[in-house]
C-alpha cells in the first residue's frame, strides 16, 4: 500500500491483509503438481505458492519481471512453473477454468487437484454456477474456497444473497460443503486438506467457506465510508497475525522475541524484495504487440 | 466415389466429422465435450461416431457455454487440446467473458508462458424458420478479439482442412461453421498436409469486378458470378475463409485488376467485418478503385422466425447481382 500510495504503482491493487491465512493454510495442503487460481485479490496466494517476490513487486510496479513482463501487474499474476493459473480481474471467472485444470487432471494421470479462491460476491455470478455443477457431475478434482470478507467488493454480501453460511450452497451441487474460521491457519489447512485429499482420491469437488474480513478497503482507492464505525479496528483484533501475538503473548517472552523477529526479517525481506524490483528496467515499449498470437 | 487420387466426396457435415476423428487419432492430448455431442452425436451429427470409437475423450455436457469454454481454457493451460462445440453461435454469448476475457487473454498477459490451444467449434446462420436467437451471425465480435483466430469454412473441404489448422494450432481458434452448408458436398484428400490457419482463396477468377465473400456468401457470390457469366461479365470470387489472420494481400491485388469491390456477408451491416474490408480497400486499393465500394449484407435489424420476412433481410446471389451492377455502372 506504501508503494501505491508513494504512486510506484500505477492503476488499483486490491490487498487481502486481514485474509493471510486462507492461502497459507491452503497452500500448506498441496503439491508442486496441483493447479492454483485466484482471483485479483490473489497476492497472498501467489506469495503462499511460492513465486519470488522480487518478481511480484516487479509486476506490481509494471516493471518487465520474470512472471508476465508488465502484462499483467497486480490483476493477473501468473506462474506456469509454480501452477498457478493466475489472477482473474472478472469476479468468479477463475473457476470455469479452475474446473478446467481439474478436468486435465482426470486425463493425464498427473492425480493433480485444481484449488481456486473466490470471494463471497462471486457465488452471485452465474459462471461459478455452471463451473460447480459442471466440476460435480464429473467428480472433478476441484477444491473451490470462498474467502468470505463480509463485503461482495463494497455491498454486504448478507444483503445480497439470503442463505447463511454461503456453503450451504454446496448442496445445490451435490458436494460437500463447510464453513471454516477463515482467519485460523489450522482451521483452514485441515478443511481445505480433507478437501484436497477427497478430490485427489476421486471424491470430487468441495466448497469450503472461509470467514475473515477485509483489514482494507476492496481496492486502494477505497474509503470504506459504508463500513460502520468501528468495524475496522475490531476486526485488527481477530485477524491471524494478531491472533498469533496473543497467542505468543501467553506463552512467554521467548515467544514475542521470536514473533518480533520473524516480523523484522518479514520486513527486511520485503524491502529487500522491493528494493530489487526497482532494479529491474520497465519494459520495451517496442514489445507491447508481442505475444497476442504464437 | 474413391477416386485415383485418394480424393472422396463428401458432405461438409462429414468433413467435419472426420476432422474430429482425425484429431483424436493425432493427438493424444484431444477431448472434445459440449452440449449432446457424445451419446447424441451431436444435434447435427458432426460428432457421430466419436464416442464409440474414443469412449470418455467426448463427453456430453450440461448446458453451461461458460463452464465449457472456462473448462477448455483451463484444460489446455494444463496439457490438453480441447475442442469443444458451441451448439449455436448465438449461445457463445453466454460464454463471452470466458472467450474474449479469459481464453483470449492467455498468451498475452502471460507473454506466452501460458497457451491456449483450444477450438471453439460453432454454426451460425439463418435457416428458414430459426428464430432471432438461432440465426445471428457474430463473427466480426470474435475477429475484433485480438487473441483469437477465427474461420468460416464455405465448403466441405475447407471444412475438412480449416478444422484440422485450427485443432493443429497452438492459438484458440473458433470455427464458425454453417448449417445450410452441412448437406453440400466436395471432393479432397484426407491424408493431405495441414495447412497453418489463414490464407484466403480465389474460387473463381475474374477481371471485372472482385467479390469477397465467406461462409455461405461464397456459394451465393458463386451464383451471382454464374448468372453475370451470361451477359459476358466476368466476376473474381474471393473467398475470405478466416477473418484472423486476415490475409488481404490477395484482395488488393485483386481489386488492382478490377478497379472494382464489392463484400458480401450474411451478418448485419453495420459494424459487421466488410466494415474492415473496406476500410482497408479504401486505404489499400485507393487509387485503384474505379467505384464505391459495395456492401451486401443484412440491414440492421433482429432476425426474424417467418421466411416471408427472412427473405426480406437475408442478403442472397440476387442482392449481389445488383451491388455488383452498382459497382460496374459507376464511373464506367
Amino acid at each position: 500500500m506504501e508503494l501505491k500510495l508513494a504512486g510506484e504503482i500505477p492503476g488499483s491493487i486490491h490487498l487481502c491483509s486481514g485474509q493471510e491465512a486462507i492461502p497459507v493454510g491452503a497452500c500448506r495442503t498441496i503439491e508442486p503438481r496441483d493447479a492454483v487460481t485466484a482471483t485479483y485479490r490473489g497476492h497472498g496466494w501467489a506469495i503462499a505458492r511460492g513465486l519470488s517476490l522480487v518478481d511480484l513487486f516487479a509486476e506490481l510496479l509494471g516493471r518487465d519481471s520474470a512472471l508476465c513482463g508488465g502484462r499483467g501487474a497486480s490483476l493477473y499474476l501468473s506462474s506456469a512453473p509454480h501452477g498457478f493459473l493466475g489472477e482473474n480481474s472478472i469476479v468468479g471467472g477463475g473457476v470455469p477454468i479452475a474446473a478446467g485444470a481439474a478436468l486435465a487432471a482426470l486425463y493425464d494421470g498427473s492425480s493433480a487437484v485444481s484449488i481456486v479462491s473466490i470471494g463471497d460476491g462471486a457465488l452471485s455470478q452465474g459462471a461459478v454456477h455452471e463451473a460447480l455443477n459442471f466440476a460435480a457431475v464429473y467428480a472433478l478434482p476441484l477444491v473451490v474456497v470462498v474467502e468470505n470478507n463480509l463485503y461482495s467488493e463494497m455491498t454486504p454480501v448478507r444483503t445480497m444473497v439470503r442463505i447463511e453460511p454461503l456453503s450451504r450452497r454446496a448442496d445445490a451441487y451435490g458436494i460437500p460443503g463447510e464453513t471454516v474460521d477463515g482467519n485460523d491457519v489450522d482451521q483452514v489447512q485441515k478443511a481445505v486438506g480433507a478437501a484436497v485429499d477427497r478430490a485427489r482420491n476421486g471424491g470430487g469437488p468441495s466448497l469450503i467457506e472461509a470467514m475473515t474480513e477485509r483489514l482494507m478497503g476492496h481496492y486502494s482507492g477505497d474509503a470504506q465510508q459504508y463500513r460502520p464505525k468501528g468495524e475496522v479496528a475490531a476486526a485488527r483484533e481477530r485477524e491471524p497475525l494478531a491472533r498469533l501475538r496473543k497467542v505468543a503473548a501467553m506463552q512467554g517472552q521467548e515467544w514475542i522475541r521470536r514473533l518480533e523477529a520473524i516480523d523484522r526479517d518479514a520486513m527486511d525481506i520485503i524491502d529487500g524484495a522491493v528494493a530489487s524490483a526497482r532494479q529491474i528496467p520497465f519494459p520495451d515499449a517496442a514489445t507491447a504487440t508481442e505475444h497476442v498470437y504464437g | 466415389m474413391a477416386d485415383p487420387t485418394g480424393a472422396r466426396e463428401l458432405r461438409y457435415i462429414q468433413a467435419v466429422n472426420l476432422a474430429l476423428h482425425w484429431a483424436l487419432e493425432t493427438y493424444p492430448e484431444a477431448l472434445a465435450f459440449g452440449e449432446d455431442v457424445a451419446l447424441p452425436g451431436g444435434p447435427f451429427g458432426a460428432t457421430k461416431g466419436l464416442y464409440e470409437k474414443f469412449g470418455n475423450r467426448i463427453f456430453d455436457t450440461p448446458i453451461s457455454e461458460a463452464a465449457i469454454v472456462g473448462a477448455a481454457l483451463g484444460a489446455a493451460m494444463r496439457g490438453r487440446r480441447p475442442i469443444i462445440e458451441i451448439m449455436y453461435s448465438d449461445f457463445s454469448l453466454v460464454a463471452m467473458d470466458q472467450i474474449v476475457n479469459q481464453v483470449a487473454n492467455a498468451r498475452y498477459v502471460s507473454r506466452g508462458k501460458w497457451t491456449a490451444p483450444l477450438t471453439i467449434r460453432t454454426q451460425e446462420g439463418y435457416s428458414p424458420g430459426s428464430c432471432a436467437q438461432h440465426s445471428q451471425s457474430l463473427e466480426a465480435w470474435y475477429a475484433h478479439a485480438p487473441g483469437l483466430r477465427v474461420g468460416l469454412p464455405s465448403n466441405a473441404r475447407d471444412a475438412y482442412e480449416m478444422l484440422r489448422s485450427a485443432i493443429a494450432s497452438d492459438d484458440p481458434v473458433m470455427i464458425f461453421e454453417n448449417r445450410l452448408l452441412y448437406s453440400t458436398t466436395g471432393q479432397f484428400e484426407l491424408d493431405g498436409p495441414v495447412e497453418p490457419v489463414g490464407g484466403t482463396r480465389i474460387v473463381r477468377p475474374g477481371s471485372d469486378v472482385t467479390v469477397v465473400a465467406w461462409s455461405r456468401m461464397v456459394v451465393e457470390a458463386l451464383k451471382a458470378a454464374d448468372a453475370l457469366a451470361l451477359g459476358g461479365r466476368s466476376v473474381e470470387v474471393i473467398d475470405l475463409r478466416w477473418l484472423s489472420p486476415l490475409d488481404f494481400s490477395p484482395v488488393a491485388d485483386s481489386v488492382h485488376r478490377t478497379g472494382r469491390l464489392v463484400i458480401a456477408h450474411e451478418a448485419n451491416l453495420t459494424g459487421g467485418f466488410g466494415a474492415e474490408i473496406a476500410a482497408r480497400a479504401a486505404h489499400d486499393c485507393f487509387w485503384d478503385l474505379d467505384a464505391p465500394i459495395q456492401r451486401v449484407a443484412a440491414p440492421d435489424v433482429r432476425i426474424p422466425a417467418a421466411p416471408a420476412l427472412q427473405e426480406a433481410v437475408i442478403p442472397t446471389a440476387s442482392w449481389i447481382i445488383e451491388a455488383i451492377g452498382h459497382a460496374l455502372e459507376q464511373h464506367e
